[in-house]
């Protein structure tokens, strides 16, 4: 995944794009791991 | 009774003693080289090289696994979750044993350590990071001998000195998160100042941060880990609430760990997306970090979920001492491995077998002064006269 970045805009752009849309993708993630970590918590919860 | 029986008529000569007798005697013999002989009579550290295996396992290691005191405490008093209140004890006694022995470590790798001080009371670096750290560990080992001390006074019976300090117990609580929050981080800045010299996928302007996050679930971590220890040794010695609390306390502590690590890999992620670092991947180094991240983050964190939603407290303890490994080998990777990459083979640092056993001496210190305390004074217990005061 060579890239060759003319300018640090070209660079910014690619850098950004790629970490906002892992941070999406991490937001919707985390939602999920939520649910499976409490998934039964209602159910069993022994303490 | 002759020599070889303690008061209980027991045998004094158990292996624990035989193994951490023959460590301390060699311990001895290794400090008297070290300060008789210098720096260079014990350790292969070089110009290239001065921080070795004393920095990134006595310290670095050491204080992120100590980590468990400010986690702890801050649950229990500022957070007011009451059912880790049993765990308050040990985690403070790790914390401060932990942050001891740092310091005790710290006098055999400066070469000057009588000079330690000169920092604090004489000539302060105030832009220095390091300088930053040595206050805060300076001020946090303080504090924590004095979250230690009701422990000691119940135990000698000094119950007016005992009221006192336990008054001070959110106060002291609220210095510890901060000064953790402040040197924690820190500790990972230090490693900001040498960009050429730390490899692109662990080097990283997140660095603070990274050490900071990875604190919490290492010093949780340790705490589980160290009361799985103490319930196969100490049994005995923990009264009812918290034998039954024991549970609550790692399945509590697991949601946690769980969760922080879920962000701390997520960060982690990020952190290569910013700064543009996935072409590293494809490298050896690449791979050995991979093997960092996914085996020592991402599979402790789903462990900990599955324990955690199984109340699979085998599992949890299990996945306890995978993290508290991972932490190690993440210290270990910033501070030695991914440390000075670009230099030939030939350059590169490997420890001394005798600074390897300065470091076990020190552990196993640590271990000693821990029997001591736990097998006396009211850790795992609560003492008669305080039941419910603390």
């Amino acid at each position: 995944m060579e890239h060759a970045f003319h300018t640090l805009v070209d660079f910014m752009i690619y850098s950004k794009g790629w970490t906002y849309t892992l941070m999406g993708a991490g937001l919707v993630a985390a939602l999920g791991f939520w649910r499976f970590l409490t998934g039964r918590e209602n159910k069993q919860r022994l303490y | 009774m002759n020599a070889e029986t303690n008061a209980t008529g027991r045998s004094a000569l158990t292996p624990f003693t035989i193994v951490s007798g023959i460590i301390v005697i060699i311990g001895l013999v290794l400090t008297w080289l070290r300060f008789t002989g210098g720096l260079g009579a014990v350790t292969n550290l070089d110009h290239n090289n001065p921080w070795g295996i004393w920095i990134s396992f006595d310290l670095l290691c050491g204080v992120a696994l100590a980590a468990g005191g400010y986690t702890t405490t801050a649950a229990c008093y500022l957070f007011g979750i009451k059912r880790f209140h049993s765990a308050v004890r040990p985690a403070i006694l790790t914390a401060f044993l932990g942050y001891a022995l740092v310091v005790f470590a710290l006098h055999y790798d400066v070469g000057r350590p009588w000079r330690l001080p000169y920092p604090i009371f004489l000539s302060q670096g105030t832009s220095s990071l390091l300088f930053e750290v040595g206050l805060c560990v300076f001020i946090y080992l303080s504090v924590l001998a004095i979250e230690f001390t009701p422990i000691a006074f119940e135990w000698l019976g000094l119950k007016k000195l005992r009221n006192i300090i336990h008054g001070w117990t959110i106060a002291l609580t609220i210095m510890g998160v901060v000064l953790s929050t402040m040197h924690q981080s820190s500790l990972g800045a230090l490693f900001l100042i040498a960009p050429n010299k730390l490899h692109p996928l662990w080097y990283s302007t997140y660095l603070p941060l990274y050490f900071f996050i990875s604190s919490m679930f290492a010093g949780m971590s340790m705490v589980l880990f160290e009361s799985a220890l103490a319930h196969r040794n100490f049994h005995h010695l923990m009264d009812t609430a918290h034998r039954e609390e024991s549970d609550g306390v790692a399945l509590g502590f697991a949601k946690a760990c769980s969760w922080v690590m879920f962000g701390y890999l997520a960060i982690k992620v990020l952190g290569l997306a910013v700064e543009d670092k996935w072409a590293y991947l494809a490298t050896g180094w690449g791979a050995w970090f991979l093997v960092e991240l996914v085996s020592f983050v991402a599979m402790p964190c789903l462990a900990y979920a599955i324990g955690y939603r199984d109340r699979n407290i085998g599992l949890i303890k299990a996945t306890a001492a995978w993290t508290v490994l991972g932490i190690v080998l993440n210290r270990f990777n910033v501070s030695l491995v991914a440390f000075n990459w670009q230099l030939p083979s030939a350059e590169r640092y490997f420890p001394s077998v005798m600074e390897i056993g300065v470091s076990v001496f020190v552990v196993t210190v640590g271990v000693i002064v821990y029997r001591f305390v736990v097998t006396r004074m009211p850790v795992f217990y609560e003492h008669p006269q305080y039941k419910g005061e603390h």
